[in-house]
């Protein structure tokens, strides 16, 4: 293993361990927060237990959540000094407003947690809000950064050196906007239908339980709402990688040749020798529609730019269809709940729909690790697109293979104890 | 002239001094679950316990504060901070990771009590790691053995020497020693149980000596360790008013820790790290990593600057708030013996 590659797969192993607490971190407030607030309203004990529940399980999260990120932090000069050296000050103004969600976060859920018996009930409701905002507003921050990488803007190079910048402009770049609705709506729908999906297996087994009918309830509007919008939120972020980063787009769909009226794959083998896709199912020309809203427009094939230059077109291709896929199961059981909701008059509990939703647990955090893959890998071999290389950001440090090995060990054991902690906390709870 | 980087860099002092007086106790609370002993070990566990929980992911985010500060306002710095001394910081972080979920782990998981100790070992032992690799850093960076290219950013140093040598070490365990008095002070009043007190008294009372004898030691090692910072430490105008009022605070301390005057303690014990702190901020300008990088040369253009400031400004106004407020219902009185929020005290019932 190169050095390089050491230093990309943990940085990779990182994120996509950080981002599983951190989306649980962005949404589970507001499941807890919509409980506490229907106690307040209808005094139902159930409601307050829920949220107590709720804000136990969560607790272990948030710690191993917070406790990654500073790892991240660090990791960006540990492992790509050269890259913060030169973007640092540009993406600087997203960071330290991030700093500030977190401190809001942290500081609100240490309230909410443990102040309980401590604070009036609408301070700690209001509490529970704050940390929600928090959340989603860590998200939206480090996300704007991700998208610099994408499209970066807000600086000129004069003389390979880097002036006139405007922070504003970089942090409101072309994908912030496409990226941070999409990235937080993952997290709404992922955590949503992950909680769903652990209720709908207990009332499986006791279909009269209140605290998992409440739950469920709770967890199925939420994830059934986000689940509408996310597909739309994507075709935003299709259009615009259309737009900007045509060779990513190009990778997704697995499209060799620059044609007009170009198709949709689903499936396929891109082989990068041949420079084919093979025994994909074609959906004529709606690749093109799909990207530019237009049946017979032009799209940009991988052929178009030097091998050097394109990312792993497999990875990148079945990242995709993994995230879509997960993307499309999750619509389909958020309008199926809504119409057996509808045509009964109340929760849908049918034995064979609780089945499905269960099965429907992991699939969310499926799409974001498939969806984060695609955005990363794909925008290969950039770290920040068409400016510097992955390989020139590099830190010079040898034997990097150790860090990366050490971290993972860590992770692996992390991740052990914190299934087998929730297991027994649900287990319990229920 | 006080320039946007050090006003920056001043926030970044303050910052890292709260985050010693707030997150290093937090560390300090894990040295003395380490050295939790005799009749009274598990209920010292336990207040160490109830007065970290509610409030160390808030302390914690200062540390990131600083950080994000180092690479937005001194990107060369961060880059080649975390070049030359990538092999402690890594350490550090696997430090923070292990206390961070071992702490609460530990609370959620108290099937057993074996389960429970060995959490409580975990959490104990990556709380002295973390601040002596903090320690270590710290003082690499004062003792003028990381050489940078100011103007390619590129470290010229090996990625040993900076850091494996006695001055930095040094400089680690006073920060432990640090971390391990505050602890120990704050400890005094988070109890009403006298004999716990005592407890943390004659705790108090080995730190501080502790402390002194760290202090002394770095201060001989700098010498050779650190020249820059020594000559800022002892030769500068104000070093010597700086040196005596600084020992005054810790003598102060001592006096009152002895006098069982836990209160006054507490005020003076905060006051006197505050001016070790400080004073090493002092010695160290104009340099960030002495002796190339300077605060000035690895500024960041003033837009950056200026609108970092801003966002401090305004951010700072919703947080100060927000962050006594926590303290406040925290810390404010003395706490009474049960504090365990009821969702967290349900673990009987759970076990079941
Ligand atoms: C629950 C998770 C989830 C689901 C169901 C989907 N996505 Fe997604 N997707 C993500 C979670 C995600 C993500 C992890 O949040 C990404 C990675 C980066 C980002 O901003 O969002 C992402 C990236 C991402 C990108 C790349 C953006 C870039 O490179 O910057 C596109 C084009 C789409 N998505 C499109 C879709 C479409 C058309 C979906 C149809 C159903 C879809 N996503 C479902
Ligand atoms: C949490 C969600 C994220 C996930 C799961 C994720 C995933 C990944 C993956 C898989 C890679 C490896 C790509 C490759 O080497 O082929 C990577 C690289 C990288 N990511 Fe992300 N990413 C996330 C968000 C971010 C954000 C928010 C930033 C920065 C602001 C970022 C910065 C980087 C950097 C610097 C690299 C290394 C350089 C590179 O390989 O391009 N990532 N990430
Ligand atoms: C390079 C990338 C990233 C860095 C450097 C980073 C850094 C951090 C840090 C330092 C924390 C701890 C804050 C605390 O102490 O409370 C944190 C937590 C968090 N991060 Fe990240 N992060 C990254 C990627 C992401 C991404 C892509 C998202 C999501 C969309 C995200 C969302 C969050 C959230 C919501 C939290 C708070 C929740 C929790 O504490 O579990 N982060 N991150």
């Amino acid at each position: 293993m190169t050095d390089l590659l050491a230093a990309r797969a943990q940085m990779a192993m990182s994120l996509a361990f950080h981002i599983i607490f951190a989306a649980v971190g962005i949404a589970m407030p507001l499941l807890m927060v919509i409980a506490e607030g229907l106690w307040l309203k209808t005094r139902e004990e159930v409601y307050l237990t829920l949220a107590k529940q709720w804000a136990k399980g969560t607790a272990i999260m948030f710690a191993v959540g917070a406790v990654s990120g500073t790892v991240l932090s660090f990791e960006l000069g540990l492992l790509w000094p050269n890259f913060m050296a030169y973007a640092g000050p540009i993406i600087g103004m997203p960071f330290s407003l991030e700093g500030f969600a977190f401190f809001l976060e942290a500081i609100f859920l240490g309230l909410y947690l443990y102040g309980w018996d401590r604070i009036p009930k609408y301070a700690h409701w209001f509490a529970g809000m704050m940390v929600l905002l928090g959340g989603m507003f860590s998200g939206i921050f480090v996300v704007t950064a991700n998208a610099w990488m994408n499209t970066p803007t807000g600086f000129s190079i004069v003389d390979g050196k880097v002036t006139n910048i405007d922070p504003i402009a970089a942090m409101l770049n072309p994908s912030s906007f496409s990226q941070a609705l999409h990235m937080t709506i993952a997290a709404f729908l992922a955590v949503a239908f992950a909680v769903a999906g652990i209720h709908a297996y207990f009332l499986r087994r006791d279909p009269n339980n209140l605290f998992h009918r409440r739950a469920f309830a709770i967890a199925l509007s939420v994830g059934g709402v986000f689940a509408l919008l996310q597909p739309i939120s994507g075709d935003i972020s299709a259009k615009r990688l259309a737009k900007y980063q045509p060779v990513k787009l190009a990778a997704m769909e697995a499209q060799w040749e620059t044609e007009r009226g170009a198709p949709l794959r689903i499936g396929g083998i891109p082989n990068e020798d041949t420079e084919e896709t093979r025994y994909a199912l074609e959906i004529p020309k709606a690749l093109s529609f799909l990207a530019h809203s237009d049946f017979n427009a032009e799209i940009m094939g991988l052929k178009a730019v030097p091998r050097e230059n394109r990312p792993p077109v497999a990875i990148v291709h079945f990242a995709f269809q993994i995230m879509v896929a997960c993307g499309i199961v999750l619509i389909t059981a958020g309008v199926l709940g809504g119409w057996l909701a509808w045509r009964r008059k109340g929760l849908p509990t049918q034995r064979w729909y609780l089945r499905f939703v269960t099965l429907c647990t992991p699939l969310g955090f499926i799409a974001i690790e498939a969806g984060w893959t695609v955005t990363e890998v794909g925008r290969q071999p950039w770290v920040i697109y068409n400016i510097m290389r992955t390989a020139d950001a590099v830190t010079p440090m040898p034997h990097l293979i150790v860090p990366f090995a050490s971290f993972t060990v860590l992770y692996i054991f992390l991740s052990i104890i914190v299934f087998v902690l929730l297991r027994r906390h649900i287990f319990n709870a229920a | 002239m006080f320039t946007l980087e050090l006003c920056i860099a001043s926030v970044m002092l303050i910052s890292l001094i709260i985050y010693m007086l707030t997150g290093g106790a937090d560390f300090g609370g894990g040295i003395w679950d380490l050295f939790a002993t005799g009749r009274r070990a598990k209920a010292q566990r336990t207040l160490i316990m109830e007065a970290i929980a509610p409030i160390w992911e808030a302390n914690h985010v200062w540390l990131i504060v600083i950080i994000v500060l180092l690479f937005v306002a001194f990107p060369v710095a961060f880059a080649a901070i975390s070049t030359a001394l990538h092999i402690p910081l890594t350490l550090m972080l696997i430090g923070i990771v292990l206390r961070g979920s071992a702490f609460v782990f530990r609370t959620y998981d108290v099937q057993s009590d074996t389960t429970h100790r060995r959490w409580s070992q975990v959490f104990a032992i990556a709380s002295a790691i973390t601040p002596v690799m903090l320690g270590i850093t710290l003082g690499a960076v004062a003792s003028g053995t990381i050489h940078v290219d100011v103007v390619s950013g590129q470290v010229e140093t090996d990625f040993f020497s900076a850091w494996l040598a006695p001055f930095p070490f040094a400089i680690g365990f006073f920060t432990l020693t640090l971390c391990a008095l505050l602890a120990a002070v704050y400890l005094t009043l988070e109890t009403k149980d006298l004999e716990l007190q005592e407890d943390f008294r004659l705790r108090a009372l080995i730190a501080a000596v502790s402390v002194g004898v760290m202090a002394g030691l770095s201060f001989i090692l700098s010498v050779e360790g650190a020249p820059a910072i020594r000559s800022g430490l002892s030769s500068a105008p104000w070093s010597i008013p700086f040196h005596i009022l600084t020992g005054a605070a810790a003598l102060w301390a001592i006096w009152a820790i002895w006098k069982r005057q836990f209160r006054l303690a507490r005020i003076l014990v905060p006051i006197q790290v505050t001016l070790i702190v400080f004073g090493w901020g002092l010695a160290q300008y104009p340099y960030l990593v002495t002796p190339d990088l300077t605060f000035s040369n690895v500024a960041a253009p003033d837009v950056v600057l200026r609108s970092t400031l801003i966002i401090l400004g305004v951010g700072g106004i919703l947080l100060v708030p927000a962050f006594l407020y926590l303290y406040a219902v925290f810390k404010g009185t003395v706490r009474q013996a049960k504090t365990v929020p009821e969702h967290l005290d349900t673990h009987e019932n759970d076990s079941a």
